[in-house]
């Protein structure tokens, strides 16, 4: 049998249809996330089309994007304050409801962000496809499952018959081989790659990350690195499971019980690419070369590790209008650059270890005055383990603000937002220009170049603070 | 959905490459519940002003926009979020297509699902039409050509199905449905 990718083994597996030239691929979905903000109209298709959700029991419906993240609005009696965003939680629990979809409501122990819940309950699984109307699903492939953002259309095609037609992409191996250093992140290491292969070098592929690095990352870690795929242009970004992903899963709450453990197990390690196998592509990434890095620009291949200067692109007027809307100028370091606000959280950042990482900086220090940090767990059972293990304690102390769960200050459409002008050093993914705030300034990086930057009210790097 | 084949119009040109859908339709107004309007607040951050007054010197805000359906735009356009937002802001303010040296791929599969074209051109081409704002052009989805001013005709490529049904007013979605027997086999076999 000719040797496949673990790409090209999960996608056949799903295959109800084969790609012809004259049609796309029909592909099954294992697992259909939803959220408020792209289902009302794919909810609306249904409607018109007098049609039901046909597998309720393979979606799953959270509340993330539009909700507060303020106690009082969420579990108090204040209203939410955004009035369309209210309108759409009402909107999301009234179609729940109709189409016999599970959803985790405002109060629910269990909400979170829609990335981190799927496997947190143990849902994304190896060997599985799964697709949710947001692009930053590709966080799911760190489990080896074919994961994947897809529009609110698409939303309602599986909705209507748990299947999407798709063209296969092509695959393209990301070899990283190294040990990190201390005080570098896999929120680096992915800043590093979409440096190297740039903000559409992954376009029309599914990256697989391989190597030694690779697998000695842990499940966090590699979610943070599968999350921005789709900020290198890939649709999806794929890790092999392995032990690691094993040990993860077991005992989670919908992970198999232990009596059809065994069977899963085997076949999930069926999902690895072969010693032979082709790939259409491959970049090489050195590990041990990636350094602490932090964005300068409006997208997240404008990285440069954070004690080096913003470089120079002579008559790159793209280049020079993200500059122009940063405030910087070619040639300035980085490191002391004054910051407003500090924001940790989001699906690339939101997760226990990385608030963990924050933790380790902010431990009997203060947050700068002046400077906002604003704290954000992935989800509710990350608040409450925040809480019981005393790091929720740490952060308040340091002058944080501790908050419930959700996209937050990711892209701001909740409320909470970066003012025009500020600078605002964030964990999350994308520095698109007014992407948490009209003309905030975002600078990406990791929880601990995060928590350094908000401690010292610039930017700084937190091998000297660990 | 109306059959698309031809369009003929002049271009609108906005150079920057990279352009994301934040930028196309930004998040805070993401809180609607239908696809209608959107295309008021395209572009809203390089459109308005902080009063909500037009800024006069961005393209849209300009006479020479009036009526264009041809969106002419640098490499990779509509990269970042999945928000078919995007594409229902640009039809509703009266876009049809989009060419560029490069569409990031989420954007296109939702463009093509509602009938806006991204037509992905060479690097000349694309340099070409970045430096003549407002040229007449007519896209022959049939012919699968682009034809210039210059009476130069560019060959484009475009997804065989997503052609098939634009050309013939297709919903996409009654093909999938049409497979349905083929899922409910597929999920009998599997369990």
């Amino acid at each position: 049998m000719t040797p496949r990718t673990l790409f090209d083994k999960v996608w056949s597996a799903h295959e109800v249809v084969a790609e012809t030239r004259d049609t796309p691929a029909v592909l099954y979905v294992d697992l259909h996330l939803v959220h408020e903000v792209t289902t009302p109209q794919a909810f609306s298709m249904l409607k018109a089309h007098g049609l039901p959700v046909r597998r309720p029991d393979r979606t799953l419906g959270t509340m993330d994007h539009s909700t507060p993240t303020q106690s009082a609005q969420v579990f108090g009696s204040v209203p939410i304050k955004v009035d369309a965003a209210a309108k759409q939680v009402r909107q999301m629990e009234q179609n729940a409801a109709e189409f016999g979809i599970e959803l985790f409501g405002m109060r629910d122990a269990r909400r979170g962000i829609v990335h981190i819940i799927g496997p947190e309950l143990g849902m994304t699984q190896p060997g599985m496809t799964i697709v949710c109307g947001d692009s930053h699903t590709s966080t799911h492939g760190a489990f080896g499952a074919l994961a994947f953002g897809i529009g609110t259309t698409e939303v309602g095609h599986v909705f209507a018959t748990q299947a999407l037609l798709q063209r296969k992409p092509k695959s393209l191996a990301v070899n990283i081989e190294g040990r990190l250093h201390p005080g570098v992140t896999a929120k680096d290491l992915i800043l590093a790659i979409i440096g190297q292969i740039g903000v559409s070098g992954g376009t029309g592929y599914v990256l697989e990350y391989r190597g030694s690095t690779v697998r000695a990352l842990s499940m966090h870690e590699r979610m943070t690195v599968c999350n921005m795929s789709i900020e290198a242009g890939a649709r999806a970004g794929m890790i092999a499971p392995d032990e690691v992903t094993f040990e993860y899963l077991r005992g989670k709450p919908r992970a198999p019980r232990a009596g059809d453990w065994e069977a899963a197990e085997t076949r999930w390690r069926s999902f690895v690419t072969d010693p032979l196998a082709r790939f259409d592509a491959s970049v090489d990434v050195d590990a041990g070369r990636i350094e602490p890095m932090i964005t300068y620009g409006t997208n997240p291949g404008m990285v440069v590790p954070i004690g080096a200067a913003i470089p120079e692109r002579k008559g790159d007027e793209v280049f020079d209008k993200a500059l122009r809307y940063m405030g910087f100028h070619c040639g300035e370091g980085m490191l002391g650059k004054p910051v407003n606000v500090v924001f940790i959280g989001s699906c690339t950042n939101g997760r226990l270890e990385d608030l963990q990482a924050a933790a380790r900086i902010l431990e009997g220090r203060k947050v700068a005055p002046g400077v906002r940090l604003l704290i954000v767990p992935g989800s509710q059972q990350i608040k409450r383990e925040a809480e019981a293990s005393g790091l929720a304690d740490i952060f308040k102390a340091a002058g944080a603000d501790w908050r419930e769960s959700g996209c937050s200050m990711c892209l701001g459409m909740n409320g909470d937002t970066v003012a025009a002008g500020q600078y605002s050093v964030s964990t999350s993914n994308r520095n698109f220009e007014g992407r948490q705030g009209k003309g905030a300034r975002t600078l990406l990086a990791s929880p601990l170049t995060a928590a350094a930057s908000a401690v010292k009210g610039s930017i700084a790097d937190p091998r000297e603070l660990l | 959905m109306q059959p698309l084949r031809r369009i003929t119009s002049r271009t609108v040109v906005i150079a920057s490459s990279d352009i994301d859908t934040d930028q196309i339709i930004p998040a805070r107004f993401l809180t609607t519940t239908t696809k209608e309007g959107l295309g008021l607040q395209l572009f809203a951050d390089w459109r308005y002003q902080e009063d909500g007054a037009p800024k006069p010197e961005f393209v849209l805000n300009r006479p020479e926009a009036r009526d264009a359906q041809i969106l002419v735009a640098g490499r990779n356009f509509g990269c970042g979020s999945s928000r078919e937002h995007a594409p229902w802001a640009l039809l509703d303010y009266g876009f049809r297509a989009v060419i560029s040296e490069g569409v990031a791929d989420i954007f296109r599969g939702n463009a093509l699902k509602n009938g806006f074209l991204p037509i992905v051109v060479d690097e000349q081409t694309s340099q070409w039409l970045l430096k003549h704002p407002g040229a007449e052009l007519t896209i022959d989805l049939e012919a699968m050509r682009l034809t210039l001013p210059t009476g130069a005709s560019i060959a484009f490529a475009i997804e065989p199905f997503a052609r098939h049904c634009l050309l013939n007013g297709l919903d996409e979605f009654g093909y999938l449905r049409s497979r349905l027997p083929d899922i409910e086999r597929f999920e009998a076999a599997r369990s």
